[in-house]
């Protein structure tokens, strides 16, 4: 089925379009060979440094290459300054709606979100309650995924306000497009992104218990066989602080401490890569060896920071997210800048019905899904397929949400026959301390298979750098 | 330091130089035997066993001791911890859990070494090609050491890999002189044959010392003065002096809290290494003494991991 589609490059007319045309330039003057030995340079050097990422169920140990487009996505300036306000705004609020529910349930009160839709969620953590964090911020670093739709403007599709992977190879992206085309970046002002770890650093120390002078940072990490490890060590090696595991860390008199060669030293602040399930066997899952004894009971005594903070799931769930439209007008009394895309929420009776009915045009998600595990995309699924996934609709509809299918935006990407354009969906990232900051781009993602729209790199999904250009 | 990262980086370059000194403990045993009785064959050939604490292994799991055997189970044997795959093995394990706190070059030698040897035949070991593949191990453990040296920033994880290298080194010195000694020359009235020669010649070629002991003593071979040579001369770089001196600086550079039991015992066995008579050594027993040295090395790798490298 031909879709419609938002082409990133060329207008309705072919023409292209102002802040690309420097790129196609250079693309209509560069020999293919000339790219092509390019990419296969950059190949080589992505697996030189070891940047690669663990594919769950695959041979244990396995380690891929996410594929590394040398085409880059470029946003004009413009676009992005309305980008960041709306990213900015959307953060602000959602951390406001975890303080409100950990606190006063204002919003609850107010009959705006449904009290089961809060209290009964399976991420609401009962520990946090009444617990005061460092400049009320929940979730210190969160990654936004955005699509552009074909009527060009951009949609959130999902929150993830836990722990967002991805970041790294932004930055890996970045150094790689600069080493291999210096020549591209002469031609136009690229917006720099190589600032993060720095903004993330004063970042997670603005998280630190409040009389700590100069708070000790640490990056904990469940280990070398978790997928993202890459990016933990990638990040702990950038900040210049220590990458621990759990068993690196123990709790003593009140405080968390790190195992060292010079004996116990305090931890003041912990960048956490390790689900909230597994961060403390005392307090949550007991069979965890990932976490840390006794951590909750030194949080909750207010002695140690967490980025980011337990509980927050609740509010990146995709049961929660039709709402967060109306948890922004709540807070802030402004409307949303950033649109969300119309979602169906199964337990509703009537939502329900229109779903069962259309499932063949739909794309279904689990509300506690990620990573592209288990969702339906109507369109492209098989009968079968389909029917498996009416019966599990039915057997437990609180489980799904369903949202219209979205034509997400083409860029030209190199696939084997050459420059074609594939879809491609964008995760800017937003850090949020004393201030909210933002580094102007994030990472683009870009589904190689032609027609496909999962861009997930466990899914055969490539990324791309992304340039904000003046 | 973490101390889970310090233990990796001790452990990676103990494991590395385990492999080393296993290749040379092969690669001699393999020219010995083509001398002498059946007897002493025999004898060579329990050597690197002893050395390694292996026979008891090796016996239930091979049998009758044979030289393809024996290289089979040293070299390429996954089920023998000691073997020299087994050492590679854990080397590029514990180099790949602290990747980010050694440097990319250290990685990547000891990831090619690994995948190398991962795909070596056993029939390449075991005939002709052993000597050729006991020296492209010995190659390897050259190079990770020399770029180690010359790539990692002076701090805890040098410190730590140098201490790893040289407490190892010292071990098998002294294990290789004290099996030549206990083992191969059990009977006094043997020393100074001429089968003997090749014994003594064989021991000193195991530990890169042959012509260094021309060079420095420009004598026979005489027994006392291999002793001298392996022990106490510091100019000698696989000497128990030499690793000494080197277990000593790096102890002394690693900013420790309540390590005074491990750097005391440290300073202790450099100083009496530094001070000792080999004509005392042996007439109260060479065997006696490097068994008291493997005691005291022993007991240093333990304090160490109390002080730096295990529990609170």
């Amino acid at each position: 089925m031909q879709r419609r589609h938002y082409d990133e490059m060329r207008g309705a007319d072919g023409e292209v379009r102002a802040h690309f045309r420097a790129l196609a330039d250079w693309l209509a003057e560069t020999p293919v060979e000339r790219v092509a030995e390019k990419r296969r340079e950059a190949d080589l050097l992505f697996h030189r440094v070891g940047i690669t990422f663990a594919v769950y169920g695959d041979d244990a140990g396995a380690e891929r290459l996410i594929p590394f487009d040398t085409v880059p996505r470029i946003i004009p300036k413009s676009e992005w300054t309305l980008l960041g306000k709306g990213l900015r705004q959307r953060v602000k609020a959602l951390n406001r709606f975890l303080h409100d529910i950990y606190h006063g349930q204002e919003i609850i009160k107010a009959g705006v979100v449904p009290a089961d839709q809060v209290l009964t969620n399976d991420a609401y953590q009962v520990s946090m309650l009444g617990l005061d964090l460092p400049n009320g911020v929940y979730s210190h670093v969160a990654g936004i995924d955005l699509i552009r739709h074909e009527d060009g403007k951009y949609y959130v599709l999902e929150d993830n306000l836990r722990t967002p992977s991805g970041v790294s190879y932004m930055l890996e992206n970045r150094k790689m497009m600069m080493r291999l085309f210096p020549e591209l970046f002469a031609r136009q002002r690229v917006q720099p992104v190589e600032h993060y770890p720095g903004l993330l650093l004063e970042t997670l120390r603005a998280a630190a218990p409040s009389p700590v002078r100069n708070p000790v940072v640490a990056v904990l990490t469940p280990g070398q066989h978790n997928s993202a490890y890459f990016e933990h060590a990638f990040l702990a090696q950038q900040m210049g602080v220590e990458l621990v595991e759990g068993g690196d860390l123990f709790v003593k008199d009140g405080y968390v401490h790190m195992r060292t060669t010079s004996g116990p030293q305090r931890v003041d602040v912990i960048y956490r890569r390790v689900d909230d399930a597994y961060l403390d066997p005392l307090a949550f899952r007991q069979d965890s060896l990932l976490g840390v004894p006794g951590l909750l009971s030194v949080y909750r005594a207010g002695n140690i920071g967490l980025a980011n903070a337990i509980g927050t799931g609740v509010a990146d769930d995709k049961s929660t997210y039709p709402y967060v439209p109306d948890i922004i007008r709540f807070y802030l009394s402004e409307e949303p800048i950033l649109e969300n895309v119309p979602t169906w929420q199964c337990k509703k009776p009537a939502d329900l019905e229109l779903v069962l009915d259309n499932l063949s045009d739909l794309v279904v998600k689990e509300v506690q899904g990620s990573g592209g595990y288990g969702m339906l995309i109507g369109p492209a699924a098989e009968k079968s397929e389909i029917e498996a996934f009416r019966a599990r609709i039915t057997a437990s509809p609180a489980n799904y949400i369903a949202q219209p299918t979205l034509s997400l935006s083409t860029c030209p990407t190199f696939v084997e026959q050459g420059l074609a354009p594939r879809h491609v969906d964008l995760r800017p990232y937003v850090l949020s301390g004393k201030e909210i900051k933002l580094v102007p781009g994030g990472l683009t993602r870009v589904a190689l298979r032609e027609g496909s729209l999962i861009v997930n790199s466990s899914q055969g999904g490539g990324t791309k750098d992304t340039w904000v250009v003046d | 330091m973490l101390a889970r990262v310090a233990d990796r980086v001790f452990w990676m370059s103990r494991q590395m130089e385990r492999a080393e000194n296993t290749a040379r403990i092969l690669g001699v045993t393999s020219n010995l035997v083509l001398f002498g009785t059946d007897e002493v064959q025999e004898r060579n050939l329990l050597a690197p066993l002893s050395i390694t604490d292996t026979e008891e292994l090796y016996r239930q799991q091979h049998g009758e001791l044979t030289l393809p055997e024996l290289i089979a189970f040293m070299a390429l044997d996954e089920k023998n911890p000691s073997s020299i795959y087994s050492c590679l093995k854990w080397a590029r394990e514990n180099a790949h859990a602290v990747r980010w706190q050694i440097t990319s070059e250290m990685w990547e030698t000891l990831n090619a070494t690994w995948l190398e040897v991962r795909a070596i035949p056993r029939s390449r070991v075991t005939g002709a090609g052993a000597t050729q593949f006991f020296d492209w191990v010995k190659e390897r453990s050259h190079l990770f050491r020399g770029v180690t040296y010359g790539t990692i920033v002076r701090g805890e994880a040098f410190n730590f890999s140098r201490l790893g290298t040289f407490l190892e080194r010292a071990d098998n010195t002294a294990r290789i002189l004290d099996v030549k000694y206990h083992i191969l020359l059990p009977s006094v009235d043997d020393v100074g044959g001429a089968l003997d020669y090749y014994q003594w010649a064989a021991l000193l070629r195991s530990v890169s010392s042959f012509e260094t002991y021309r060079q420095l003593y420009r004598d026979q071979i005489f027994p006392i003065k291999v002793a001298h040579l392996l022990i106490l001369e510091r100019r000698m770089p696989r000497s128990l002096a030499a690793c000494f001196d080197q277990v000593k600086e790096a102890m002394t550079r690693i900013r420790g809290q309540k390590d005074e039991a491990a750097k005391r015992l440290a300073s202790e066995l450099h100083a009496r290494l530094a001070y000792a008579d080999i004509e005392e050594v042996f007439k109260s027993g060479l065997h006696e003494y490097l068994t008291g040295v493997l005691e005291d090395i022993g007991e240093l790798g333990e304090r160490i991991q109390r002080a730096y490298l295990g529990a609170v």
